[in-house]
């Protein structure tokens, strides 16, 4: 089947998809964007999440043909141009990046939460990133770097 | 206490030695471009799979390819006979067949591989193989593997008088403790990309803990020289031990010889659980004597390890887990016997703390049940045993270099203990679920305390090589690291640059990728890797400033010692100002220079009575728990982490907080939710679903107090820092879960249904 479908502002088509394929799979093999990481397939890890309508979701559990006509943002179109999101920033000034294999995910995750709580408490940050696994850090530092971004884009805000 | 060593130069190097400089792949890795193993593609790759045993031990009757291959879109499939070179393969003995033949010896065994045009058809392709089993019945308990004589390593260590220890102890503790087999659970899967060399070779992009023992072992099974064998790292997503041991590598290596076309593999989460070796699961026996002052008088320990099917590091894990089982005390005399068998159950191998976090359970359980039976408090007691240096270790070696454990332990006691909070659902055990309104939960407070060895023991003469190069280029002046070592997420790239800036004085630097061109850096495991890498990366930098200070001496006419490299120029040692700038000394062309770092020398253990001087370095790490338990439901909320540690002199500070906050939380899920379920030798649950790792709900704050004692042997005199949390950290845990419910938690992960319903047992609240 073919699918079409906007991914980070840029429309796509993606043919002989099979049925069964996952929107990861369409991203990563067929769009040639392996950002979004793939480490369980269960919709357990969160690595995969992407922006889906503006909504995360988690791209291994979505199948490839939902995707139509909808808008997919995924982690690399977080940045502008060559200009990082203040998360990314964060990400990478608080030590909340070791293996990075989870970070596209959280990334995305995280960059909803702010967009939708401006400051989140430590509580909000803790539910909303619930679904993310992360082996190496302890999550300590993604603590840091979500409130760090938070902070910074309320100042900007302001 | 705390001292740092830094060097700083005057100018121009503010993310040399001790800054907490950002990660050089760090701009790649949030921007999603950063190439991990699963992320690469050729033209006119083809994609492998793996055929796995579903039985834990079983003659192969028959395996018959034929259907698979007649399936459009496979290329090849293969099986233990289509091994051109070694059939096995192994880190230290070579006994773990590359592809199964006759038999198999635990559930997951590979049996065959297929390589397909897309990976749905190469896992169909699985299906059509047709495998007959006759099922045999597995060996899977490993006191009946020991009856048995299935024995991979005993290990046996006698230190002091005993009897006479035997005489005066008046207070005598035994406990036996329990510890399931843990998961790496790196997220990132074990993945690879072999490409065929028209030189009939192979290049082999891989993750990897050790590219060089890999490309040993790679190259025996595949029948050719190392010359023609080259393995690349690919991005690692995170390791803990789990990638020592080969995975995809020689199947990968050989679908792509046999179609001469690019092959790539990725396991997927159920493979990748039974695709690498786990925490050996453990069963201990501690015995403490004390006098009734509260002084250790001995220690006995016997330690069973479940090995698993194969050998894998299981004779090094052992040793590891003995050398510590009388814990990070002064111990006046020891017998240990430590055992680990071969079974059918998934063999296990190398996993973050190697040994030392079972053993390190056992004594740290054991030593809260001599306080008990003391009327001691526990951290007293832990404090008036304290290892100290000039310890005598039950393996006869003076402990040499700091060991500041008693002040570890008191920095621990000195920090506050966490407030009541006022009621939060969200804060109770149970969590959002909502399950608790706290009528039954009780506060406990845990602590624990470990030592470990930092690089490898028991003689082995490692090293590391790196090769450095100044030069000057459009963008400047430049230091170029190539080594081997292996970025696994902990950080040892960011390392490296580092050192070349404190060293050089030049602010860029690029670390190149790892591959087996370079020298053999050795293993990213043993807590070694800054240790080792660094040295090496600090030796070339050396070589090379004497060759570029030599240069710039003769043309300058002034003595090399009265110069310097800083800012990026020639500097005046004495008053910092230029005196040639880099691109005019390094007019005659960029230098280049290697060096090997070697540890000091360590010796093997006498087989009779475990005597030897067979470690290079120590480090301590010591935790404080706090947890909330429902005793109703069994519910656990861990409140907070304190943890103190000795790091010596921290070339990265940020990245040593992140290796103890993670390590922190591997112990916590060793404590409280991990586990390889395995019945009969069938794994249980291998996905994240069943398989449980903290999440950022379960993580409480990490509160953390480090000293910088720097290590008298080491380069900077930094220590190795990533193993010894994940030592003290789950029987901290274990022993507040005792101290809120009084119950006796002999094994973990403690389960709810280990608390649950046994109100009737539980003390009164110890808050
Ligand atoms: S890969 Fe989608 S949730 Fe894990
Ligand atoms: S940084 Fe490795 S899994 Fe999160």
């Amino acid at each position: 089947m073919r699918v079409n479908f906007t991914v980070n502002g840029v429309e796509q088509t993606a043919d002989d998809v099979w049925e069964g394929e996952s929107l990861l799979y369409v991203l990563r093999e067929r769009v040639g964007l392996p950002g979004s990481k793939n480490a369980c397939e269960q919709g357990e890890c969160g690595s995969c999440t992407v922006y889906l309508d503006g909504t995360p979701v988690c791209a291994c559990l979505v199948a490839a043909g939902q995707a139509e006509g909808r808008e997919v943002r995924t982690v690399e179109g977080l940045a502008d141009g060559e200009r990082l999101d203040p998360i990314q920033e964060a990400f990478v000034e608080c030590g909340a990046v070791q293996c990075g294999f989870c970070t596209p995910g959280l990334l995305v995750q995280a960059h909803d939460l702010i967009e939708r709580v401006p400051e989140p408490s430590d509580p909000e940050i803790r539910e909303a990133l619930a679904g993310n696994l992360c082996r190496c850090t302890g999550y300590e530092k993604i603590l840091d770097a979500v409130r760090l971004a938070a902070a910074r884009k309320a100042e900007a805000g302001r | 206490m705390s001292t740092m060593t830094t060097r700083r130069t005057a100018r121009g190097t503010a993310q040399g030695v001790g800054a907490s400089a950002p990660r050089p792949d760090g701009r790649a890795k949030v921007t999603g471009r950063f190439a991990y193993s699963s992320d690469l593609r050729r033209d006119g790759m083809l994609w492998g799979a793996t055929l796995r045993s579903p039985h834990p031990h079983a003659l192969i009757r028959r395996l018959d390819v034929t259907p698979a291959l007649a399936l459009p879109g496979v290329h090849a499939v293969l099986t233990g006979e289509d091994v051109p070179g070694s059939r096995t393969y192994g880190m230290k003995v070579s006994d773990q067949p590359v592809l199964a033949t006759g038999v198999v010896r635990h559930h997951g065994e590979p049996v065959a591989v297929v390589a397909a045009d897309h990976p749905e058809t190469a896992r169909r392709a699985l299906r059509l193989i047709r495998a007959e089993y006759e099922p045999l019945a597995p060996l899977t308990d490993p006191e009946a593997a020991l009856a048995a004589g299935s024995l991979v390593r005993h290990v046996r260590i006698r230190h002091g008088d005993l009897a006479a220890a035997r005489e005066r102890a008046e207070v005598v503790v035994a406990g036996e403790y329990e510890v399931g087999m843990q998961d790496q659970a790196f997220l990132g899967p074990e993945s690879g990309l072999a490409v065929p060399l028209p030189d009939g070779g192979v290049e082999l992009h891989v993750s990897s803990q050790w590219l060089h023992t890999d490309r040993r072992q790679v190259a025996a099974c595949l029948g050719l020289p190392e010359e023609r064998v080259r393995l690349v790292l690919a991005g690692v997503g995170g390791a803990f031990g789990g990638r020592e041991d080969l995975s995809v590598h020689v199947h990968a290596c050989l679908l792509a010889l046999r179609t001469g076309r690019p092959v790539a593999m990725s396991y997927g989460r159920e493979e990748s659980f039974l695709g690498h070796v786990h925490r050996h699961p453990a069963r201990l026996r501690i015995e403490h004597g004390a006098t009734r002052d509260g002084r250790i008088a001995y220690v006995t320990a016997r330690l069973l390890l479940d090995g698993g099917a194969y050998t894998s590091t299981s004779p090094v894990v052992i040793a590891n887990a003995c050398y510590f089982a009388a814990g990070a005390y002064e111990v006046p005399a020891a017998a240990i016997d430590g055992y680990t068998v071969f079974t059918n159950n998934p063999p296990c191998g190398a996993m973050r703390g190697f040994g030392a976090v079972q053993s390190c359970y056992g004594v740290e359980s054991n030593l809260d049940r001599l306080a008990a039976a003391l009327g001691a408090d526990p951290l007293d007691l832990r404090i008036r045993n304290a290892m100290r240096p000039g310890t005598i270790l039950p393996t006869g070696q003076a402990v040499d270099g700091p060991a500041p454990v008693a002040e570890l332990l008191r920095r621990l006691a000195a920090r506050p203990l966490p407030p009541r909070e006022p009621y939060d659902p969200r804060a109770m055990p149970g969590g959002v679920g909502n399950a608790t309104r706290g009528e039954s939960v009780r506060r406990g407070v845990g602590y624990a305390v470990g030592v470990k060895a930092i690089g490898y023991s028991g003689g082995v003469d490692d090293g590391s090589v790196a090769r450095v190069t100044l030069a000057v280029d459009a963008g400047g002046p430049v230091a170029r690291v190539r080594s081997a070592a292996a970025e696994c997420g902990q950080g040892i790239v960011t390392v490296q640059a580092q050192i070349a800036r404190t060293e050089l004085g030049v602010e860029r630097v690029e670390v190149l990728g790892a591959d087996t061109g370079a020298g053999d850096a050795g293993s990213s495991s043993a807590s070694r890797q800054t240790w080792m890498t660094g040295g090496a990366v600090r030796g070339a930098c050396a070589a090379v400033r004497e060759r570029v200070l030599g240069r710039a001496a003769a043309l300058l006419g002034t003595p090399a010692g009265a110069l310097a490299l800083d800012g990026g120029a020639i500097v005046r040692a004495d008053t910092g100002e230029v005196a040639l700038e880099l691109e005019e000394a390094l007019a005659g062309g960029e230098i280049t220079a290697e060096h090997e770092y070697r540890h000091r020398p360590t010796t093997g253990i006498d087989p009779e009575t475990g005597q030897g001087d067979a470690h290079v370095a120590f480090a301590f790490a010591a935790h404080r728990a706090v947890v909330d338990v429902d005793v109703e439901l069994g519910l656990v909320r861990v409140v907070e982490m304190a943890t103190a540690q000795d790091v010596g002199t921290a070339i990265n500070p940020l990245a040593v907080e992140g290796q103890i906050e993670g390590g922190t939380a591997q112990g916590l899920g060793l404590a409280l939710m991990e586990e390889m379920r395995v019945e009969d030798g069938r794994v249980l649950n291998p996905s994240f679903t069943d398989y449980l790792i903290p999440t950022i709900l379960d993580m409480p704050p990490v509160r953390m107090d480090l000293l910088h004692l720097p290590h008298p042997d080491s380069p900077y005199g930094v220590n190795g820092v990533g193993e010894p949390p994940s030592l003290s950290s789950t029987p901290a845990v274990a022993n507040a879960l005792r101290n809120a419910t009084g119950l006796d938690l002999p094994r973990v992960p403690v389960r709810p249904e280990h608390i649950a319903g046994r109100a009737e047992e539980v003390r009164p609240g110890t808050t």
